[in-house]
């Protein structure tokens, strides 16, 4: 962590796509749970994700989920027409 | 050569403004200010300054594309007064913050309301802790002066802040004074290009003014601050340089006759002069008064202020704006505080007066000082006293 005296003058910040750094993913109290077997591959989760949290597998065409940025929000389950996805809670 | 004019203030503003060769100025007109920008546009327009003006349909806009246009590395100017600085308000703190060098006139005027255009300093204590630094002028000479020498205060790497220049509307903005207009050469001297190491660059891409959570927030106000401070010696500095090469010296806590001074006087921007009308003819009666002048707002000059108030035994400060339900006025109050851990310390009276454009002659500051004398004796029941209201 960075002391006062390290802080770039007017906070600014130098290196580009560092937001990718910060996990918003700690912030979760629920995650999404994936039942593939009723996913269609529509991609409906993929859109409207509001944190680009959901992408495709090259190798499959599922969904993918990042863990890491993903802030729990429940929209993909929400939207998801065949119930593939559920939320639960988060223990980790 | 630099030669001296008869010219409204407004005009030797704007005038300052070519000098120092902005590169883009955003502003949205408003009296007092309206002269200001006025003439610039016309410089603009005739090609006599290469700038970028850009007429935004309101205040909040004029400073969000001053911070854009100061975060490109371009030299940039805007101008406001009373309700537009007001308005410019949520967009003050971003260049303080992300630390985005630009100058700012401010044409003191009275917050609204009951509506009124004319002069106090009720918009620039609204502005206090935007967090930018504050210069105070007292007359047109200081107005084109502090504003040439600004750019280079705000853009100097060891301050990197966005200033404020305050001059009293009216009072100042639409007199006519006999103004030393600076020699282009002279100023291209005194004033090297800004160069921002942190411009925004496709080449050398930066975010500024991003998101600062708990874990740094704190942090990046405290750096914020520190700079700050710190900026004082920097200004002190460009000043003393000023004075060096032009012969007019400017210091954060002006003195008028108060080296022996049992009461002083404290005042900010143009009634200042009036005020030494007052001051000479109570010397000349053998009073030991004199006078301070704030010239340097933020940030607060204290140990200038203790040095230059040793002798004093009574302080009376005029204010030009009310901190409603509040203590003394927002200067006395300040001038209370940094007195306040002293060993010895003068008794420190408040009165608050020239509000909303009221005048105040050299018998008033006269009355103030001698009724000030006798509260610091006395004491008093009012926090302040309110100077030449209607009973
Ligand atoms: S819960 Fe919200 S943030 Fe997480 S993947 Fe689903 S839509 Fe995206
Ligand atoms: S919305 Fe449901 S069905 Fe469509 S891709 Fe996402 S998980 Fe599969």
């Amino acid at each position: 962590m960075f002391s006062w005296k390290e802080i770039p003058i007017g906070a600014i910040v130098t290196a580009p796509g560092s937001a990718k750094e910060y996990r918003t993913g700690d912030w979760r109290s629920q995650r999404p749970e994936w039942d593939l077997a009723k996913c269609i591959k529509c991609g409906l989760c993929y859109i409207y994700c509001p944190d680009a949290s959901i992408g495709w597998k090259q190798d499959d065409g599922y969904p993918w989920w990042d863990e890491y940025h993903c802030k729990g929000c429940g929209i993909c389950a929400n939207e998801c027409w065949t119930k593939a996805i559920h939320m639960v809670e988060e223990t980790e | 050569m630099a030669k001296k004019v008869g010219t409204e203030v407004s005009f030797a503003a704007a005038e300052a403004i070519k000098l120092a060769n902005a590169d883009v100025i955003a502003a949205y007109p408003i009296t007092p200010q309206t002269h200001i920008v006025e003439k610039l546009s016309e410089y603009v327009a005739d090609g006599d300054l290469d700038a970028e003006y850009i007429c935004v349909e309101s205040e909040h806009s004029a400073m969000s594309a001053c911070c854009g246009s100061s975060a490109t590395g371009a030299r940039t100017f805007t101008a406001t007064a009373g309700q537009g600085l007001e308005l410019m308000h949520e967009v003050l703190t971003i260049p303080a913050s992300s630390r985005l060098p630009m100058v700012a006139a401010i044409c003191n005027r009275a917050l609204s309301g009951p509506l009124s255009v004319w002069g106090d300093h009720s918009d620039m204590m609204g502005v206090r802790d935007t967090g930018w630094v504050q210069i105070v002028a007292e007359n047109g000479q200081e107005v084109h002066d502090l504003l040439i020498s600004a750019f280079k205060i705000a853009e100097h790497k060891d301050v990197m802040f966005p200033v404020m220049v305050h001059m009293d509307g009216f009072h100042l903005t639409h007199v006519i004074e006999s103004i030393i207009i600076m020699d282009q050469e002279e100023v291209d001297k005194f004033l090297p290009p800004f160069n921002y190491d942190h411009k925004l660059d496709p080449d050398s891409p930066v975010s500024v003014g991003t998101y600062g959570p708990p874990h740094i927030y704190p942090e990046i106000k405290k750096a914020q601050e520190v700079a700050l401070t710190n900026s004082k010696e920097t200004i002190k500095k460009i000043w003393k340089e000023w004075g060096d090469m032009f012969g007019r010296h400017y210091n954060p806590v002006e003195t008028y006759k108060s080296d022996d001074a049992e009461t002083i006087l404290v005042t900010m921007g143009s009634f200042s002069e009036t005020a030494t009308l007052a001051i000479d003819k109570m010397r000349a009666e053998g009073k030991k008064v004199g006078l301070i002048r704030l010239r340097l707002w933020r940030p607060f000059p204290f140990a200038e202020l203790r040095d230059a108030a040793k002798s004093a035994d009574n302080m009376v400060v005029l204010d030009r704006a009310i901190s409603y339900g509040g203590p003394a006025g927002p200067l006395c109050s300040e001038i209370r505080s940094a007195f306040y851990q002293m060993k010895k310390r003068p008794q420190v009276v408040s009165f608050i007066g020239g509000l909303g454009g009221r005048d105040i002659a050299p018998e008033e500051f006269e009355e103030m000082i001698t009724k000030g004398v006798e509260i610091a004796k006395n004491g008093s029941e009012n926090e302040y006293e309110m100077l030449g209201v209607r009973e």
